[in-house]
């Protein structure tokens, strides 16, 4: 086990780099520290996969070294690394049992056979298939396969880190959930450093003590499930964290105010005049419907989700949500909205900016 | 259930295939079977003579020691050209242009008719005019298939390993690329030696285009009658008169139409009967729960 470090990694795919899209990781410095739980959130094709692969040493980076603990291990095979990775498709070894391929990572490390045994059997009672242990691998189902991918993964006690790559992705709902208990079960019983990718936000934020969100192989933030939440550094992060996302409004600032479309909306702080272009972000948790004062709103339709309810609609053209309590009633024709002040966040060209007190 | 017409006449459907199948195969092979049960003296006269010929076939000792040396040769073309083909499949670059390269460069020995096969090796061999003949000779090799039997064997055998090797290559090269890259990173994750990737995941993975490998190198090498008649006519004496060689000579060359068919026939039974156990064997592994 061992803290991993990413120093100045970058990686491109092609040999010849020119522009900026040629990059599929743009120079990124990382710490994880040793046990700890991460995410690795973003959409498709931002470079979750990449970054996961250079850990693992499937790929070398093009630029920057990676670290377990002090040790630098950028021109390491994998093999050397003794890093666990699950894949996002199931990968299984078709001409053996279970139990082989259970035990397979332990027989390449030449462990005595009790010891290989008894790891077994207790991966298989945490995977639920040891009545499956001496079937044949081929003809299983495909989430049984990736059982078997998980099982292989965690199988190993004293790998510096096991790398999850959207590992439930052929599983189904009912067993995503056990299985994911599972993996945090396992996380606070050995410690392991895991790594999990994903581009779902509620496995990253039940999963991580710490998430890091990418896009366009960049790393727009790191940190915990609640501070990504409350104050978002980019606007990416606002959108793709929350359901519905944060709202963005275009607007324009004068000290503590800000002007979108005719109204006028108090801040909590003054912001120094930006040059780019501005946007106030808020939560659809944070804004309250009414009459008379406020935003004007114009209401497209009421979704009932159970506990809350979720108004969708339009403030000065862009979409605008808001999410109401089930117990708080909602006026009758409203077509204002207030904002919470103490958490409207403000961005310029994407990035969060502080006000001028709190950055003084 | 609905109620389906039930009647026959869909069989009529199935008329235009066998009418073509009796034509192509069931037919000429009643001819054959025709001969093998009689006899004549001439003048299209003929008699019955119930097994008479199969008996005669199955205690002849010159069909005998040709079967032996049949077996043998097949025995020796498997063992080499299906590991060698696998070997060099798993160093075939895997894409780019050294990859397209390679694969023409391999295709090119399938590509040449059986005779011209023949008689480029019965030229390349020579010890006078031969390049390979000629090379031994002047590095003092005592070398001469038409006089040696081991020679002759030798040549006949590298001559078919360099026809055909590239079939057996070329399907395994095939299974091999349908394998995806996440196999072999997970190997790499789960730390496997280079023979417990092949062992547990390209062997696996080539099982199929393997069996087929074999199946066609079996029945071909077992059938082989161009090469070996252009390049040493079944010679010296009769060390490579295979059992298409000596059915041909029996046929046509002594005109035992009778023994010739039943002798055809026992041929074709003991292809289908090897075929069979190679099939039965490559499978069972597959099969098993």
């Amino acid at each position: 086990m061992a803290r991993i470090t990413l120093d100045t990694l970058a990686h491109s795919y092609s040999p010849t780099p020119r522009g900026d899209a040629d990059w599929a990781l743009k120079p990124m410095s990382l710490t994880w520290r040793d046990g700890g739980a991460y995410a690795l959130l973003g959409s498709s094709g931002c470079g979750k996969t990449t970054l996961l692969n250079i850990i693992s040493g499937l790929l070398h980076p093009s630029r920057g070294r990676v670290l377990f603990g002090d040790r630098d291990v950028t021109d390491l095979p994998t093999a050397e690394r003794n890093i666990a990775q699950v894949f996002q498709f199931p990968v299984v070894y078709d001409t053996m049992t279970v139990r082989q391929n259970l035990a397979f990572p332990l027989k390449n490390r030449g462990l005595p056979a009790d010891q290989i045994a008894a790891r077994v059997d207790a991966v298989a009672r945490m995977i639920g298939m040891e009545a499956t242990l001496e079937r044949r691998a081929r003809g299983l189902t495909a989430d049984a396969k990736q059982k078997i991918s998980l099982g292989r993964g965690m199988v190993r006690q004293d790998v510096n880190a096991i790398l999850f790559d959207e590992p439930l992705t052929v599983i189904d709902p009912q067993m995503k959930w056990e299985l994911r208990t599972q993996l945090k079960a396992l996380h606070r019983e050995f410690g392991h450093t895991m790594i999990y990718v994903t581009h779902d936000q509620t496995e990253a934020l039940t999963f991580a003590d710490e998430v890091v969100v990418m896009s366009e192989g960049r790393v727009v933030q790191a940190g915990t499930p609640q501070s990504l939440f409350d104050t978002p550094a980019h606007t990416f992060v606002g959108y793709f964290i929350g359901s519905p996302g944060m709202n963005l409004l275009d607007a324009q600032l004068h000290g503590a105010t800000a002007r979108v479309g005719g109204a006028t909306i108090p801040l909590a702080a003054p912001y120094a005049a930006p040059q780019g272009r501005v946007q106030i972000g808020i939560r659809p948790d944070a804004v309250r419907p009414t009459t008379g004062d406020g935003l004007p709103f114009r209401l497209i339709r009421t979704e009932d989700v159970g506990h809350h309810r979720i108004l969708r609609g339009e403030v000065a053209g862009a979409p605008f949500n808001l999410v109401v309590p089930e117990d708080q009633p909602i006026p009758a024709a409203f077509d204002r909205v207030v904002l919470d002040p103490a958490r409207i966040g403000v961005f310029v060209d994407d990035w969060r900016i502080e006000p001028l007190e709190r950055a003084a | 259930m609905m109620d389906k017409p039930l009647n026959n006449r869909a069989w009529f459907l199935v008329l235009p295939v066998l009418v073509v199948v009796a034509f192509s195969a069931v037919i000429p092979l009643m001819t054959v079977v025709n001969y093998s049960v009689q006899d004549t003296f001439g003048n299209n006269q003929f008699f019955w003579n119930g097994l008479g010929w199969f008996q005669e076939v199955l205690e002849s000792d010159r069909i005998h020691a040709a079967l032996g040396r049949q077996l043998l040769f097949s025995a020796i073309i498997l063992a080499i050209e299906i590991p060698l083909g696998i070997f060099i499949a798993l160093n075939m670059p895997k894409r780019g242009f050294w990859a397209s390269l390679v694969l023409v460069l391999m295709a090119l020995p399938l590509l040449i008719p059986w005779n011209v096969v023949g008689t480029i090796w019965q030229v390349f061999g020579r010890v006078d005019i031969g390049l390979l003949g000629h090379t031994l000779a002047a590095m003092g090799v005592d070398y001469n298939y038409v006089n040696d039997p081991v020679d002759a064997w030798a040549t006949i055998i590298v001559m078919d390993v360099w026809h055909w090797t590239s079939l057996v290559a070329l399907l395994c090269y095939a299974g091999l690329q349908s394998i995806p890259d996440a196999y072999y990173q997970a190997a790499r994750i789960d730390q496997a030696s280079r023979w417990s990737v092949f062992r547990f995941i390209e062997l696996p993975k080539m099982a199929g285009v393997l069996l087929i490998a074999v199946l066609l190198r079996f029945m071909d090498s077992f059938m082989i009658y161009t090469e070996p008649f252009v390049v040493t006519g079944g010679g010296p004496g009769n060390a490579t008169t295979f059992l298409s060689i000596d059915l041909v000579k029996m046929a046509i060359g002594q005109f035992d139409l009778g023994p010739a068919a039943a002798f055809s026939l026992i041929y074709f039974l003991v292809i289908l009967l090897i075929s069979w156990v190679f099939y039965t064997v490559m499978t069972a592994q597959r099969d098993m729960p």
